[in-house]
Parts: C-alpha cells; sequence; structure tokens
C-alpha cells in the first residue's frame, strides 16, 4: 500500500463498519460457541435482552438522564471558572507566572483520589458528583486554554495596534475571537473525559446513575447489563460529541470557510 | 516641515547566548514631506522592516527618534495605518467588518462606519464581497482589504511593509496600479517598503536604497516620472536607466550581503 494515500468515501465506511460486524462476531463466537463461560461474559443477544428489560421495567433511562445532567452540570460549572481563568493566564504574563505553577501541579492530582474526601466535605449527594467532574477538568481546561491564547497570532495583534486599539481592545475584539474556535474544541475534549470521571464518581457512594447500575450488576454477575452500560456510555458521548462538533462548526463558520 | 522625521534611528539586537549583538540597522536619517510617496528598497536582511516597524511603533529604536508631525513616536496608533506582507484579515469578521475594524475601536457609531466602509470597498473594487470571510479569499482580494482596512481609519502616514511580496507577478502588478491610483487621487503620505527594484521605481516619488546588514541608508533617488503612471511606463526609457542604475546600487548590496553569509 502506498503511504498516506487516501482511500475513497465508500471503502472508507465499508472498512469503518466491518470492524465493528468482525468484533461482534468474534464476541458472538465466543461466547454463543461455549469458547468463555457465561458467568464471565455475556453474549450480544443476552446482552440486548438485559439491556431491554433494564429500559422497561428497571426505569435504566431515569439513571442515564440522571448521569448526562451530572456530566453536563459539572463540566459547566468547570468550564465557567476555567475558560476566563485561562485567557487571563495566556493574555497577561504576570498572571500566568502566579497560576501557572500551581495549576500544573494540581492537574496531576486524580480526581477519583479526590473522592474520599468531596464525600467528607460534600456528602453522596449530587453536589459530590459534580465537584469530581469539576476537579478533573477544570485544571486541565485552564491550561489548554492558556497554551492556545498564549499562542495567539502576533500579526494580528500588531495589526489592531496599529489600527488604534487599546489593551483592553485587544483583549476582547482579538484574543477572545481569535481563540474562541479552539476554546470550543478544548471543551469538547474535556467533555470526553468529564464522561470517564462520571462513571468513577457513581461507582463510589452513589444510588443512582449508569455508574451505580454498573457496580450493582457486578454483584449479581449480570455481565450483559455492564456490558449495556458501557455501550450506552459510547454512545451517548459519541452524540454528544457529534452534537458539539456542530454546534462549533455553526458558531465559528469564519475558521471552516 | 516635513511630515516624518527619522533621527539617528538605529536598532541593535541582544547577541544570543551571550554572542556578540547584531546590528540591524546603523543610525538613520530620513526626513519624508507630507504627501510623499517613498520606498524604501534593500536587499533581504538590511534593515527595512526593522526601521519601518520603528516608524509603526512596533519596535523601539536603540538610538534615536521618530517624530510624526513633530510629536515623537512611542507606540503604534492609528495616525500610522499598517500593511503586513503575512495576510493579518481578522478571520472572524467578514471584509467589511475588517475595513470597519480601527473606525469600530475609535467608538465610531455603526451608521456612520457602513458609509465610510462602503466608500473603501468600492475604492479598492471589492463591490459584493463585502460578506465574505477572509478565508474565501485569493491573496490579492486580502491584501486589498488590508489596505482599505489601514486607509479607512484616515491614517497620517500609510506604512506597507512588501505587502504585495507574497503575491504572483501578474497580481502584483496589477495591486501596484491600484494602490498608485489610490495615491494619485487621494493623496497620502507613504512609506513603502520592497525588495523588488522595478516595484520601487514604479510606486515612488523618491527611492531610498538601502545597505546590506548591518544596514543603513545608501543613496537617496528622486523619481521624477510623470504621473499618472501607467504599466507601460515599466518599459519606457526612463525607466530602464533609473532600473539600471538601481539594480548596480542594490546588486553590489546583495553581493555583500551573500559574501558576509558565506564568512559568517
Amino acid at each position: 500500500m502506498r503511504p498516506l494515500h487516501p482511500v475513497s468515501p465508500g471503502i472508507r465506511t465499508v472498512l469503518g463498519i466491518s470492524f465493528f460486524v468482525l468484533f461482534v462476531a468474534f464476541w458472538a463466537w465466543i461466547t454463543l460457541g461455549g469458547h468463555v463461560n457465561r458467568i464471565f461474559l455475556a453474549d450480544p443477544l443476552s446482552m440486548l435482552r438485559d439491556g431491554w428489560r433494564l429500559l422497561v421495567e428497571d426505569r435504566f433511562w431515569l439513571d442515564i438522564l440522571i448521569t448526562i445532567w451530572r456530566v453536563f452540570g459539572g463540566f459547566l460549572l468547570a468550564s465557567v471558572v476555567a475558560v476566563p481563568i485561562g485567557i487571563a493566564m495566556g493574555a497577561w504574563k504576570p498572571v500566568e507566572a502566579f497560576l501557572e505553577p500551581f495549576v500544573s501541579f494540581a492537574r496531576y492530582l486524580p480526581a477519583s483520589a479526590f473522592i474520599p474526601l468531596l464525600i467528607l466535605w460534600a456528602g453522596i449527594g449530587e453536589l459530590e458528583k459534580l465537584l469530581v467532574i469539576f476537579v478533573g477538568s477544570v485544571f486541565q481546561i485552564i491550561l489548554i486554554v492558556a497554551v492556545k491564547v498564549g499562542s495567539t497570532r502576533r500579526d494580528l495583534v500588531e495589526a489592531a495596534y496599529t489600527l488604534g486599539s487599546t489593551n483592553n481592545g485587544i483583549v476582547k475584539r482579538v484574543i477572545m475571537p481569535a481563540n474562541a474556535p479552539e476554546i470550543a474544541e478544548t471543551l469538547r475534549l474535556v467533555l470526553g473525559w468529564a464522561w470517564t470521571y462520571v462513571i468513577v464518581a457513581e461507582l463510589i457512594g452513589s444510588s443512582s446513575g449508569i455508574g451505580y447500575m454498573i457496580i450493582n450488576s457486578q454483584s449479581r454477575l449480570a455481565t450483559g447489563q455492564i456490558i449495556f452500560g458501557i455501550i450506552v456510555i459510547g454512545l451517548i458521548g459519541l452524540l454528544s460529541d457529534f452534537a458539539f462538533k456542530a454546534f462549533n462548526r455553526w458558531l465559528f463558520p469564519w475558521s471552516l470557510a | 516641515m516635513s511630515k516624518l522625521l527619522i533621527e539617528g534611528v538605529s536598532r541593535t539586537f541582544a547577541g544570543v547566548r551571550g554572542g556578540q549583538p547584531v546590528k540591524a540597522l546603523m543610525p538613520a536619517d530620513l526626513a519624508v514631506a507630507a504627501n510623499d510617496f517613498i520606498t524604501i528598497l534593500g536587499p533581504s536582511g538590511c534593515g527595512k522592516s526593522t526601521l519601518l516597524r520603528i516608524v509603526a511603533g512596533l519596535e523601539a529604536p536603540s538610538t534615536g527618534r521618530v517624530l510624526l508631525d513633530g510629536k515623537a513616536v512611542t507606540r503604534p496608533g492609528p495616525d500610522r495605518g499598517m500593511v503586513f506582507q503575512s495576510y493579518t484579515l481578522f478571520p472572524w469578521l467578514t471584509v467589511a467588518q475588517n475595513i470597519a475594524f480601527g473606525l469600530r475601536e475609535r467608538g465610531m457609531a455603526e451608521k456612520e462606519r457602513d458609509g465610510i466602509v462602503a466608500s473603501y470597498v468600492d475604492l479598492v473594487g471589492l463591490k459584493g464581497f463585502e460578506n465574505h470571510w477572509p478565508k474565501q479569499l485569493s491573496g490579492g482580494m486580502q491584501q486589498r482589504t488590508a489596505i482599505a482596512r489601514a486607509l479607512a481609519n484616515d491614517p497620517e502616514i500609510l506604512l506597507l511593509d512588501e505587502p504585495f511580496g507574497a503575491l504572483d507577478n501578474q497580481t502584483r502588478g496589477l495591486m501596484q496600479e491600484l494602490l498608485l491610483g489610490i495615491w494619485e487621487r487621494r493623496k497620502k503620505t507613504v512609506l513603502f517598503v520592497t525588495h523588488d527594484i522595478e516595484e520601487a521605481i514604479f510606486m515612488a516619488s523618491r527611492v531610498i536604497v538601502m545597505s546590506a546588514r548591518p544596514g543603513r541608508i545608501k543613496s537617496d533617488v528622486a523619481i521624477d516620472l510623470p504621473h499618472p503612471r501607467h504599466y507601460t511606463l515599466k518599459t519606457s526609457p526612463e525607466f530602464s536607466d533609473l532600473k539600471a542604475r538601481l539594480t548596480e546600487d542594490i546588486r553590489v548590496e546583495a553581493m555583500r550581503t551573500a559574501q558576509n553569509m558565506a564568512v559568517s
């Protein structure tokens, strides 16, 4: 095969789908064919059956909704705090010098390790779940936004100065609009990570949500339900990512025109 | 009185990692009369862009000072409009919004802005493209917008740093005629940096030739070709004489640069 040679859209679709088919076929073969014990891994058909029962009888869709609300709540909270701080750090170097070392350190603190502390402080209610996502996202967003803003095209800044912009005008009418699409892309990326944090938060000290259902199913060896829960998370993540991408494209037509 | 006075302006860059400081520009003196079109001609690395950026206030001189209408330049400002070689239109603004940028920064009302923007859109021949994003424009159209953006602010002096350097030859020729046509009709003090000899002569009422690194002003040639100028002027005997003379000047400098690079 020629390196870097593009593939036609039709073949791309066929190849992309065929991996899913192979994956499910392999899964069906090892489970339905009796190559692994049913206790450890459910087959695709019983997974679908378990999932249907979860949705219809156990009102699993309520868990899905509560998990979605936690992800977006925590993520919004983190964004509202982090984006202005990140912009300030990128734009004004003394602010960066003041905050950057701490934020770089805080970024490596694992959000999951904070769960016991957060439970002590905020209980096991909704606030604690939001805070786990907040702690996991806020420092990441600050740092990435600060780096993007710090690398604003200098020639655009210079052009604005020669057109009469003041220092504040540069921040508001050059630095912010110039980086808005990249900041939105950063948020899209971090929203993906927020999905990981929410499940971890729900595995510990929780009585609702997709993560709770998963840990609950483990004690009953209901691997079909666990796999169904994981697939639901994947699908919602994929959907929200698509929606976010489309929203960014609609919001910033100039960056793609 | 001169519109623009450059007095003993020089620029030295600090040495990298304890190395020798680099003299980019030897002390330069230049007086520019109002409504003059001055081109600054020199080989790459002669400090001509540095000189222009000092006039713009984007860089501080190591010695000397720049006076515009008798006032010392300390920072960039709307009285010195600039067109850069790189495409510096704001990509998130349309052509019309780009042209209106300076007026908006000044706090002018939208209604008032619209009239001015429309006249400059017309002036640079971009009617019908007002609502296009910069990405949808060719290089020549982007630079036309950049010129309109700088002029809409009605600056005291227009600074251009190799504005047509990235364009193909045909577009470049058309852009030269467009800019010169605007200057002939509207009159403006212009400082235009280029390394293209033909461009320097065709546009200018005065060509300032700069020497190789460390850059300094080598000669000052008045161009008395009649206005309005038409592109056919470039093939006239007078033009050829000037070109031959400046080519010789620049050749010596270019060779000196090449030799300096070979030894260092």
